[in-house]
């Protein structure tokens, strides 16, 4: 059996592949999907928990996150798009009209 | 037992508030079938009519103390003041939303059923006695704000102002979720009772998944309140959001975000205050002065309130950083006060301008005051309020706060925050002297007035003014909500 501390592992790797990718990355679009995989990491973390403890609140929990993550996805896909339309670009750096 | 019961044995009227916010934004959506005009009130009166069913249901059940759905949610003092705060915000907000919202030709149904979805999730945050309700709460209140901020869908501000207000919320989500399921690495629970008990036990100081886990926990937290250094998006999503929308998210956001960190710093964190007392102390401290400072700089008032708020969510963070029961209801105190000080300021600002203009630069306020006597006065009172001057309640809210500050010995962190106060004052000012003492360089603002809004705007006066001189009804409110506390 695999040891809940490798799972853990794995998920603090790839915790910190989003913030990273969030930080470094300017297209939005990806950096919505580094946002994705730090919500990932969590679920990962909370089912290696709940293998640990040997409760099933974490197994649980982890649907809950699913489907705000999906709500998320729905709402800032279409912000994007939106955006799209107006400025037919993705690109944070060019989206600099408020400042001061 | 015999089966499993169809209905869970649950306190339906402690639900009361949910059940009526939800009910009412599932309605307003299935109205939306039924044909109406541009012009139609159809949406903000159901919307009023939920609000105060959702006000009046929690006031049947004020005194009655429940914990449900296996303590996820409680039902207590600090639920029933927040659910009060939240509604009242609700309304103010949807008032001075009814004719803005047609002026600006954005008035849709979607616009108030989100109005109250996230009005929702605020009283969840505020009712959640485990993370994840946290969590859930958190995430139904933003994700209805993100679309609220960007909801003038021609306006490339707004969007923006929704880009940018999502990718940082999203982010800080993604903190707060990976510090809660740290947590629950911990102490194997994510209930907030049973976690303080756990830590009673065993001491978790030592312990890098609480330590970690707690510390990722006030990031996703300090994000929503924006203390700095997560108040990046603050003055953008403010500025560029729909005026009414602002008024609603300073006030509502902020709130439910202290809300979830006063129940925590209660329970959880309360049991270690003293190892949090200079990790909290540092934000506020950063968050006052940074706020403050960079506010003297603006000439957009939306983006000035914006640091504003910065600014005020540091004062509230000296009370959570004194900690304990008369910290929390200083805390209610402060949050309720500053709630309808910004509201009203915010409220004024959704009367400026003609159509779809946004007229909210200092200079546009130029020549108000005499032109437009109630609104000058009305302008100066919050102005006043804010800046923390008597005989309002901003000042009152200042007081308690700095006071349970001293008693807890935090001297330097109130020499700070007063200073930040006589800062504070410039910019304040700066905004009555303008509306005194310029004359209108270009063409004068026009006051597009709606009775709605101005009720709301005399309302909020009027409340500002009255807890100034009577403080303690409000504060004594605050302290029973406190002290029924699970």
């Amino acid at each position: 059996m695999i040891p809940a501390s490798w799972s853990l592992l794995l998920s603090a790797v790839v915790f910190t592949i989003g913030v990273i990718g969030v930080l470094v990355r300017r297209n939005a679009i990806v950096i919505f999907m580094s946002v994705e995989l730090m919500l990932n990491s969590g679920n990962l973390a909370f089912v290696a928990f709940a293998r640990q403890l040997n409760s099933l609140d974490g197994q649980v929990f982890v649907f809950f996150v699913m489907t705000v993550a999906a709500a998320e996805v729905a709402v800032g896909l279409a912000i994007i798009v939106n955006l799209f339309r107006l400025r037919e670009s993705v690109f944070v750096d060019e989206i600099n009209l408020l400042k001061g | 037992m015999s089966g499993v019961p169809f209905l869970l044995p649950v306190d339906w009227w402690a639900l009361g508030a949910v059940i009526a916010l939800s009910g009412g934004a599932m309605a307003l959506l299935l109205l939306e079938f039924l044909p109406h005009g541009p012009e139609s009130n159809r949406a903000a009166l159901v919307s009023l009519v939920t609000l105060l069913a959702a006000g009046a249901s929690v006031f049947v059940v004020r005194d009655s103390r429940r914990a449900l759905f296996d303590g996820m949610f409680v039902h207590d003092g600090i639920t029933v003041f927040f659910t009060f705060l939240f509604c009242a915000i609700g309304i103010l907000s949807v008032l001075l939303s009814w004719d803005y919202v047609k002026r600006t030709r954005i008035n849709r149904t979607e616009y108030y059923a989100l109005l109250l979805s996230s009005t929702l999730g605020m009283v969840i945050m505020a009712g959640s006695n485990d993370l994840i309700t946290v969590f859930l709460g958190l995430e139904l209140m933003s994700l209805a704000l993100y679309v609220l901020v960007g909801f003038r869908r021609s306006h490339l501000e707004s969007n923006e102002a929704s880009l940018k207000y999502f990718l940082l919320g999203a982010f800080a989500s993604g903190f707060l979720l990976y510090g809660i399921a740290l947590l629950y690495g911990a102490t194997g629970t994510t209930n907030l009772q049973k976690m303080t008990a756990v830590m009673s036990d065993s001491p978790m100081l030592e312990n890098p998944l609480f330590v970690v886990g707690a510390l990722l926990l006030v990031v996703g937290l300090g994000f929503k309140v924006s203390a700095v250094p997560f108040h990046m998006w603050t003055p953008d999503a403010y500025e560029g959001a729909p005026t009414s929308v602002t008024a609603f998210m300073s006030a509502g956001a902020k709130a439910a975000g202290f809300a979830a960190l006063v129940r925590v710093g209660l329970s959880t964190l309360g049991a270690v205050r003293t190892d949090w007392v200079p990790v909290l102390s540092a934000i506020a401290i950063l968050t006052m002065t940074v706020g403050n400072v960079t506010a003297l700089l603006q000439n957009n008032v939306k983006r000035m309130l914006a640091y504003s708020s910065i600014a005020h969510a540091g004062y509230v963070l000296v009370a959570i950083v004194a900690g304990g029961r008369d910290g929390a209801s200083a805390a209610l105190f402060y949050l309720a006060v500053y709630s309808l000080m910004n509201l009203g300021a915010f409220g004024i600002l959704t009367l400026l301008g003609r159509g779809t203009e946004e007229r909210v630069l200092v200079s546009d306020l130029a020549g108000l005051g005499f032109r437009h006597p109630g609104l000058g006065i009305a302008m100066t009172v919050f102005m006043l309020a804010l800046g923390g001057i008597p005989p309002t309640a901003g000042f009152m809210a200042k007081v308690y706060v700095f006071g349970v500050a001293l008693k807890a010995g935090l001297v330097p962190l109130v020499i700070i925050g007063v200073l930040n106060s006589v800062v504070s004052v410039f910019y304040y000012l700066r905004i009555t002297v303008a509306m005194y003492m310029e004359e209108p360089q270009a063409e004068p603002t026009h006051v597009s007035w709606a009775v709605p809004g101005a009720l709301a705007v005399l309302a909020a006066v009027a409340l500002t003014l009255w807890w100034g001189v009577q403080a303690h009804a409000l504060l004594d409110q605050a302290q029973r909500s406190v002290l029924g506390g699970m």
